[in-house]
């Protein structure tokens, strides 16, 4: 990315490193120990997404097998168990390793230039975040290959079924892997957040408000709040969960005087804002791709921003919907079916409002904007059917039915999903400098609009005439087989679609006969897209002054007075924290960390149990190094010197 | 951090939009998310509480487990030690280098002495004859107050832990010559953290001990 006006100046004499275990990666680094040290947000964002993206496929092929299983009555594609581990494995990877960390990748990415800021608050602890995913998302993966094989319990978990009495197979490996990878996982989101809250209370470029911030950036704030305040709970259970499982404490074991009952509180707990940090970062994709596309403002932007707030807020307070056939008692139960539909309507609004920014304006079906009014549409279906089952009596009839099913897949693939491919769609080009075929985006959309309402539209009717969920075959004459078929065939078909869009995104970095991009190809208004895509590495030669909301947008068609203006150069230049091999080392400490204590108990030739904590402490002392070596590295840095306007 | 690299922060540390440093917003963040794993903890101590599961039909009066003098004055020495806490950090902020020195020691001493008594009180509870309250039983049957109480205790004496290694890093750091009002902010930090550990206590303190002898 170094342009030639870039001179290198060696740091001052004296922040040279000392004597250092690994020589600290340079300036110029490149390759593959660019990739492992970086602590560039642009960078970290791309490997968050790439990422998600495999998993996505991974996720997929789990999916289309069990859609194979219930292509007809008593079908043996997969046995029980393994039906079992295959939802469990799929919610698991769809929910934490590829709806979060694409959310991530666009957070990562975008916010910091939103807001004009050179990179997140603390860039180290960014790398750090990523290389905790991954570890986590191995885990989980590698659960496949020991005893016991993947976890059967859902991705909910629920007691008593990770009870070690009721394991299937004696010595079940699979709830521990589940157990561990969802903590490591739990550090990744958590250090991300504090990253992303601090960013963006902190790092705006002058003029940028809090009511100049772009609706994504926003998002990324009220998400990285929910995850901070919602992850401790499940953290927590599963903290109780694994000593329950390896040191036989009595947390949700009901034969010793525990509560499952108490479980589902707590996953619920996190389990409900979960479901709102999977939606809003969509939420906020298409309120900067709609406005775009119409070629309005954005209608109602206050009333976005707050309504947003409070969902998050009242999320915190209709996790028992989720546990109306447990029998909590009346009064619990009506309360929480009356936040229940509370809830909906700050959905509503957010609906009403990109409904207003379309209204009247000059509407470009470019392929972005497709996935934002098939998002549109799908989510109201999804939120329907959520404010069907907000009422009691109802829900005891959709509970554990394909009912549910329909609805939270239209929530989080026509919802979530589509969002995402809307930001990849609209951002890629500022990220490969390249724009992608319309002709393939509008291809892609067709297949995955169709086959994921194929797939997902006779669910409901399925869930009312009574197939349960969660159940790997059903007997003949019921019914279910026609429509049961047509899902299938719809999951395919919305399973190719997915794959083309994927291959598309990846030929984009590679194809060099697509049409650049250039600056702002959309035309649209925010402040990332006043600098060249790609990006350069310090994103901004000179520090914007905001002085209006659309920034971008008013440089073009606004008033003088609302032109941005740039602070001037710096003589010292932009400083560039150095890369560092410590997140990585610290992740790979954690990670074994993770592993040991999966494996630190053996059953010795006479029957005892024998535990070792040698591995453990080893991992767990690595880990402690890095950070060490990490706080006495501190940032370090090189300066560029981009000319003015080269951004 | 490096001498090299304070100076390079100091130069770069950027004027930020709230004027509150980067590195306080960060750990505010993180405490108020310690409130929710604290909150989550003690939660299912107080909702398992009363709940006497014993299968031999021993009813568990707590107090017979307890040893309330001890804890009260471990207590008493994790709150005096704050005050060694905000001593060492209004020194650090003086530049008064040697008195900070002794201010984070006697947080040290005041914070081990706390764990030790930890220590001590789990071992005695453990094997208190006729009255063992073990992870997972109590006089020998399942229970599940050991569990809350224990997993509780002990994430709280992990804070006080983590707080005291943290603490030692910078009383050794402060012998290299190198620290200055410069680190200020950074023991200013140690100190939220060590404070709201504390604050913590204030909480488990009544709600897991003295309330066992109230209600
Ligand atoms: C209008 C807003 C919404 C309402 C009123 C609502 C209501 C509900 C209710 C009552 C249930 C429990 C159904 C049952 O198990 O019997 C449920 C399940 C679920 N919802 Fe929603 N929901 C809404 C939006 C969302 C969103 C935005 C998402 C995710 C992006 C979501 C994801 C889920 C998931 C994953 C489940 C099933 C969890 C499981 O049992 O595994 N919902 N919803
Ligand atoms: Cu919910």
């Amino acid at each position: 990315m170094a342009t030639e006006s870039i001179k290198y100046l060696a740091p001052d004499a004296d922040n040279k490193a000392k004597t250092q275990v690994f020589p600290r990666p340079g300036q110029h680094t490149t390759g593959l120990v660019d990739w492992l040290t970086t602590i560039d947000h642009k960078k970290i964002g791309l490997m968050y997404g790439l990422t998600a993206l495999f998993f996505l496929i991974i996720g997929g092929i789990e999916a289309l097998l069990i859609r194979s299983q219930l292509w007809d009555h008593n079908m043996a594609v997969l046995t029980n168990r393994e039906y079992n581990q295959m939802f469990t494995m799929h919610g698991t990877t769809m929910v934490f390793l590829v709806i979060m960390p694409l959310s991530a990748a666009f957070f990562n990415f975008i916010m910091p230039l939103q807001i004009g800021a050179r990179d997140v608050a603390f860039p180290r602890m960014n790398a750090l975040s990523l290389w905790c995913f991954v570890g986590g998302g191995i885990i989980l993966n590698l659960s496949w290959f020991f005893t016991g094989g993947s976890p059967a319990i859902g991705w909910f978990g629920y007691a008593p079924l990770t009870d070690t009495r009721f394991a299937e197979v004696i010595g079940d490996m699979g709830p521990d892997f589940w157990i561990f990878s969802l903590q490591i996982l739990g550090v990744a989101s958590l250090l991300a957040s504090f990253n992303f809250i601090t960013t963006i209370i902190n790092m705006r470029a002058p003029g940028m408000t809090m009511m100049r911030l772009p609706v994504f950036t926003w998002m990324t704030l009220i998400v990285s709040f929910l995850i901070i305040l919602a992850f401790p709970a499940i953290t927590i259970a599963l903290v109780e969960l694994m000593f329950d499982r390896t040191y036989g404490t009595n947390f949700y074991d009901f034969l010793e005087g525990g509560k499952p009952h108490l479980w589902q509180h707590l996953f619920w707990i996190f389990g409900h804002p979960e479901v709102y940090i999977l939606i809003l970062p969509a939420m906020g994709i298409v309120s900067e791709v709609i406005p775009v596309f119409s070629r309005k403002p954005l209608f109602g932007y206050g009333l976005i921003v707050f309504s947003g707030a409070i969902i998050g807020f009242m999320g915190f307070a209709v996790w028992s919907h989720h546990m109306f056939t447990t029998g909590m008692g009346v009064v619990a139960t009506s309360a929480f079916a009356m936040l229940t539909m509370l809830i909906a309507i700050p959905t509503g609004v957010k609906i009403f409002n990109w409904i207003g920014t379309m209204w009247g304006g000059r509407i470009r079906f470019d392929t972005p904007m497709l996935f934002a009014l098939g998002f549109i549409t799908m989510f109201m279906i999804g939120g329907f059917t959520g404010i069907m089952h907000s009422s009691v009596p109802i829900d005891a009839q959709h509970q554990d039915s394909y009912f549910v099913v329909a609805h939270f897949h239209y929530v989080l693939i026509g919802g979530a999903l589509f969002g995402l491919f809307c930001g990849f769609y609209f951002w890629l080009p500022k990220l490969t400098g390249r724009m992608m075929s319309e002709k393939v985006g509008k291809f892609v959309f067709t297949l995955m609009f169709l086959g994921f309402n194929l797939t997902f539209f006779p669910m409901h009717y399925l869930g009312m005439i009574g197939q349960p969920r969660r159940t790997h075959t059903y007997n003949e004459g019921h019914g279910f087989e026609t429509w049961n078929q047509i899902a299938t065939v719809g999951a395919f078909i919305l399973g190719v679609g997915i794959a083309i869009g994927v291959l598309q995104f990846i030929n984009s970095f590679f194809n060099k006969k697509l049409k650049p991009a250039g600056k702002n190809p959309w035309d649209a208004r925010t402040l990332e897209w006043t600098l060249s895509s790609p990006v350069k590495e310090y994103n901004f030669a000179r520090t914007p002054i905001i002085k209006a909301r659309d920034q971008a947008w008013e440089n073009n068609y606004g008033p003088k007075e609302n032109h941005s203006e740039k602070e001037p150069l710096d003589d010292h230049g932009v400083h560039m924290p150095d890369r560092s091999w410590w997140p990585l080392i610290t992740a790979l400490g954690l990670l074994g960390l993770a592993i040991g204590m999966l494996f630190h108990r053996t059953i010795d030739p006479s029957g005892e149990l024998v535990r070792d904590y040698t591995y453990p402490i080893i991992a767990g002392a690595v880990a402690i190094l890095g950070m060490i070596m990490w706080a006495l590295e501190g940032p370090g840095g090189y300066h560029l010197f981009p000319k003015e306007d080269e951004e | 951090m490096s001498d090299a690299s304070a100076h390079a922060l100091e130069h770069h540390e950027p004027v930020t939009s709230t004027g509150i440093p980067n590195k306080k917003v960060l750990m505010w963040a993180f405490l108020g998310s310690d409130c929710m794993f604290f909150g989550t903890l003690i939660s299912t101590h107080l909702i398992y509480r009363k709940i006497s599961a014993t299968v031999g039909g021993n009813f568990l009066d707590i107090r017979d487990v307890f040893d309330i003098e001890l804890t009260s004055f471990s207590t008493f020495i994790l709150l005096a030690s704050s005050l060694f806490m905000a001593l060492a950090v209004s020194a650090i902020h003086k530049g008064n280098l040697n008195s900070t020195r002794w201010m984070l020691f006697g947080t040290i001493i005041f914070g081990a002495i706390f764990l030790a008594c930890q220590v001590y009180e789990f071992t005695h509870f453990i094997h208190a004859p006729g009255n063992e309250l073990t992870l997972s039983t109590y006089r020998g049957e399942p229970h599940v107050f050991g569990s809350t109480f224990y997993v509780l205790t002990g994430t709280h004496g992990t804070h006080v832990a983590i707080g005291v290694f943290w603490l030692l890093g910078w009383l050794a750091y402060s012998f290299t010559g190198k620290m200055s009002t410069a680190h200020a902010l950074d023991v200013e930090i140690c100190g939220l953290y060590w404070h709201f550990v504390d604050i913590v206590w204030i909480i488990i303190f009544p709600v897991v001990y003295l309330m066992e002898y109230a209600l």
